[in-house]
């Protein structure tokens, strides 16, 4: 199969960095193995904390015995509950439901634990070896009580309670009616049913959760650097926690080793080293291992779905119900209420519904917190409509492509509004199924799986044409604001400063960003520095999630290029001895249009600028300019995919034969860095579809708890894709773009069971439940009797 | 009680006094200041600790540092010479090769392993040979495409 490809450009002198599939300014520090992760902080002076975590579900604290972990050589101190819980404060969610019921999320466990990797206790010590020695020490008596595993069963009456002082294991309620569905079903010609359910997946990041706190006494200030996406959002959270004012403290995003939503989260952890620095006037740090990276940080996805489908003879899809069941695990984290009613407002895909009503109901089991996991509620509602687009095709024997174009708007209808409320900002949904499909040359994969089944071989095609929603988003619609900051400074030399609220974690912002200023300014690229990630430096962001980072963050430096460009031009009015109206600017120089070739450049003007002895009255010195870009909209990627799969009828296993990808997100600013979110976003579908699973067993043990047990893809996982892309700009930011992050999370899961499926369906198999395993395939041939 | 060990890390003598419990990612992070090898799963699977040792290619989170005793150890930061990158460095930059960068030193030390055996691996053999080391960012393929280049180069 032909590799990735990718056309050349040739390089041009200086302008249009902006399009360009350009390496990155961050991999020199990555590749040699000198960039700083936590891990790889020294601190003068530094303890190392661990902590006792529950290997139970849901169990009574009797006692914690912490003595001889206390006398241990080395060992500073043992902290449980008792000892923390009321000098910090609770772990927050910051977006409850209306009626919603939650416990109080304290740091460590109070009287109960209630999932398995829960914190009951932490150790500090001089080393981390000697901490680790330190757990075994700790005894605590359990009294182990009835785990609620299955969200179905949490429901029924009698049932244990994860809370029992709640009196119930429903977390919150939530219902989308939009349009007249019972009419819509009233009208239907025939109604389907279909029962989805969503794994739930372990995000996994490389580099697992960490973070060091030290503690400046004689200012009474505390620095926290931590491995997260979020350090501002946490800067906003932390300080009430542990009782400081907001400017005492500074985050830190030091170099961050993978996020994928599982780091958009104030986790106990943070809470409880940033405490203990301050109570211990010593740096401590903490370094998460993968075990407790596999329980103790967010899970994702894990919704049930009993969906209804009113359709007409002719294809056309009328409305959707869907009563769904979403299993938030103990807590709610950040957004864990958030993630599906994502679900049902995207739920409509790109298709013109005309009525969708979901019912949510979250449920608390004694499992950890689900909360955002790359797509976060979108992969749901691409996977629950592109499944629904196949199953109307099978059930009144029509094309599957025909299916989605009957229902799809047409361009001219953009901005088109949704039922559920979102005004999708621009698209193409039919330019990028046609180019998929000629990428795919799909006549002759059409010829490829009849030939196929002719010789018996079970061969399919999927396709999901999906959108998504990007860019969060107007501040409205957040919960703590949804716009972006971001600073450029010309410094005196000219060199040229920027500083983006964004804080990018390995999608190569630093490079796209340059890319972006050095265009704007007319300055070679390596004029420009992209600082991120420390609150000391960006003084307001809300940080990289929900692909928002380009979109919002890119759009900030260019308005604050916009500025300094307005004030360079009065300086160089009076420095050309014209008038700013006059003076006109290109391409890094400042002149005035009856006389180019008298010009300024940014070096002069900032040199005039900064020694200030030339200034026009009432100038201020400097040029810097800083800018918060609230979006009026969200953005809205879109595109196909289109997956062929072979089935090995006596093993189950599925093999992808061909993977075909087009992606719209908008403008492109450097179009490596695009095939490079897309390849991996594919790629941890191509998990979510055929391997991934987080499994606890009934009584809420975890079963994959580590890369042993949990499979995430490997190398030879992996086909060659063909990539294409289609560009229709975002009317929501000057830039054009919409985001890609999370595009082949979203569009690629649907595409690949739907092969599957549709490989399966000469056996009479209509529907099968993510992942197909082996195993899982193999047993579904089986019923059907293994043969067609 | 302490062990003494002797290990060349990238051409420099390393003398120390080490827990015998202790593993090479950590001497080498923590007695040796270089933090360019990773732990990411503590049980041998996903290779972001993979380093040579004597020129093979070991997973230094599961060899304990007084196994590594009157070794050459050779990390990631020892691969670039005199301020120019090894061949394989220079591809992964070139394609791309490389998001959070945290599996990276891993990727690349199985990749030199890889090319100093076979001269030019066909893609699959490529990913072959990156089946003991795990990456979430990128989906693996500029991976391929950047190991497929340094080969072409001439791997070294």
């Amino acid at each position: 199969m032909a590799k990735t490809k990718r056309k050349a450009v040739k390089k041009k002198a200086v302008r249009g960095y902006v399009g360009r599939p350009m390496k990155r300014v961050e991999d020199p520090r990555l590749i040699k193995g000198i960039a700083t992760y936590v891990d790889d902080l020294k601190l003068p002076n530094v303890l190392h904390a661990e902590f006792v975590r529950s290997p139970h579900a849901h169990a009574k604290i009797k006692a914690i015995h912490t003595d001889a972990a206390k006398k241990h050589p080395g060992v500073v101190g043992v902290f449980t509950g008792a000892d923390l819980n009321d000098k910090v404060g609770a772990i927050p969610c910051a977006s409850p439901l209306p009626g919603g019921k939650s416990p109080e999320h304290t740091v460590l466990a109070g009287a109960r634990v209630y999932f398995v990797g829960h914190p009951v206790a932490v150790v500090v010590a001089e080393k981390r070896a000697i901490a680790r020695d330190a757990l075994d020490l700790v005894e605590v008596d359990y009294e182990p009580l009835p785990a609620v595993i299955d969200p179905e069963k949490a429901l029924e009456k009698g049932s244990p309670l994860t809370h029992p002082e709640l009196g119930t294991n429903v977390a919150f309620t939530w219902s989308l009616p939009a349009g007249d569905v019972d009419g819509a079903f009233k009208k239907a010609d025939k109604v389907l049913k279909l029962r989805i359910v969503h794994p739930r997946l372990t995000p996994m990041a490389l580099e697992p959760r960490g973070c060091a706190a030290s503690w400046h006494a004689g200012e009474a200030s505390l620095t926290l650097w931590t491995s997260t996406q979020v350090p501002h959002l946490i800067r906003t959270l932390l300080p009430g926690l542990i009782r400081i004012p907001e400017n005492k403290l500074r985050v830190v995003a030091p170099e961050v080793g993978g996020g994928f939503g599982s780091k958009l989260n104030l986790y106990a952890e943070e809470v409880v080293v940033s405490h203990l620095a301050i109570r211990l006037n010593r740096p401590v740090k903490w370094i998460e291992g993968r075990r407790e990276n596999a329980s103790a940080t967010i899970h994702g996805r894990d919704q049930i779905g009993l969906n209804e489908v009113a359709i007409r003879k002719d294809g056309t899809v009328l409305a959707i119900r869907s009563k769904t069941i979403a299993d938030v695990g103990s807590y709610c984290q950040l957004l864990t209420p958030a993630i599906p009613t994502l679900t049902g407002v995207m739920l409509p895909g790109c298709y013109k519904l005309k009525a969708v009503r979901m019912d949510i109901t979250g449920v608390h089991t004694n499992k950890m917190c689900t909360d955002a996991y790359r797509g976060a509620g979108r992969p749901e509602a691409a996977y629950i409509i592109e499944r629904i687009m196949d199953l109307v095709a099978a059930e009144l024997g029509l094309d599957p492509v025909q299916v989605r174009l009957k229902n799809m708007p047409k361009p001219a209808e953009f901005p088109f509004k949704t039922v559920t409320g979102q005004l999708y900002d621009s698209g193409n949904y039919q330019a990028a199924l046609k180019k998929a499909q000629e990428l795919a040359v799909w006549p002759k994969l059409l010829k490829q799986r009849d030939a196929a089944r002719k010789a018996g071989r079970l061969f399919g095609i999927g396709l999901s044409t999906y959108v998504e929603i990007c860019a969060l988003g107007p501040s409205k619609a957040m919960a703590a604001g949804g716009w972006e900051w971001g600073c450029v400074r010309i410094e005196i030399s000219g060199k040229v400063t920027v500083i983006t609220g964004a804080t990018p974690h390995g999608q190569g912002q630093e490079t796209s960003f340059a890319q972006i200023a050095a265009d704007k300014l007319g300055v070679p690229i390596e004029d420009v520095v992209v600082f991120r990630g420390d609150t000391a430096t960006a003084h307001y962001g809300r940080d990289t999630y929900g692909s928002r980072a380009t979109a919002l963050g890119g759009t900030a430096i260019v308005m604050s290029i916009d500025k300094i460009i307005e004030k360079a031009k009065t300086l160089a009015a009076a420095l050309l001895k014209s008038t700013s109206k006059k003076v006109e600017f290109k391409d890094g120089r400042f002149f005035v249009k009856e006389k180019p070739k008298n010009s300024i450049g940014w070096t002069q003007l900032a040199s005039e600028a900064y020694i200030a002895k030339n200034l026009p009255p009432g100038f201020e010195p400097g040029l810097e300019a800083s800018s918060f870009f609230e979006p009026s909209n969200c953005t809205f990627p879109f595109g196909t995919h289109i997956a062929a799969v072979e089935v090995d009828r006596d093993t189950g296993q599925v093999k992808i034969v061909k993977y075909v990808a087009v992606d719209d997100c908008g403008k492109q600013v450097n179009p490596l860095l695009i095939e490079g979110q897309v390849q991996g976003g594919i790629a941890q579908s191509i998990g979510a579809a055929l391997m991934e699973q987080t499994v606890y067993d009934e009584s809420g043990q975890l079963l994959t708890g580590e890369f042993m047990d949990y499979a995430i893809p490997r190398a030879t996982d992996i086909p060659d894709f063909v990539l294409g892309s289609t560009v229709t700009p975002s009317p929501s930011n000057p830039l054009g773009v919409k985001g890609v992050g999370e595009a082949g999370t979203i569009g690629s899961t649907p595409a690949i069971a739907n092969a599957v499926v549709d490989a399966l369906s000469p056996l009479g198999i209509r529907h099968l439940d993510l992942p197909f395993t082996p195993e899982r395939v193999w047993r579904a041939i089986q019923q059907k009797g293994g043969r067609p | 009680m302490n062990i003494p060990v002797k290990i060349r890390v990238n051409g420099t003598l390393q003398e120390s006094e080490v827990e015998p419990r202790l593993l090479l990612v950590q001497f080498l992070r923590e007695a040796c200041g270089l933090t360019g090898t990773h732990v990411a799963c503590e049980t041998s699977v996903c290779g972001a600790c993979t380093v040579l040792v004597d020129g093979k290619s070991v997973k230094s989170c599961t060899m304990l540092a007084v196994q590594a005793d009157g070794s050459e150890v050779t990390t990631v930061e020892g691969l670039s010479h005199d301020g120019k990158l090894h061949a394989v460095q220079e591809s992964f930059w070139e394609c791309h090769g490389l998001q959070c960068g945290y599996c990276t030193p891993g990727m690349i030390m199985t990749a030199v392993q890889l090319l100093e055996r076979t001269r030019s691996p066909s893609r699959d053999e490529i990913r072959h040979a990156l089946e003991g080391n795990l990456c979430r960012c990128t989906g693996y393929l500029h991976i391929v495409d950047a190991i497929e280049q340094a080969a072409k180069k001439g791997g070294a």
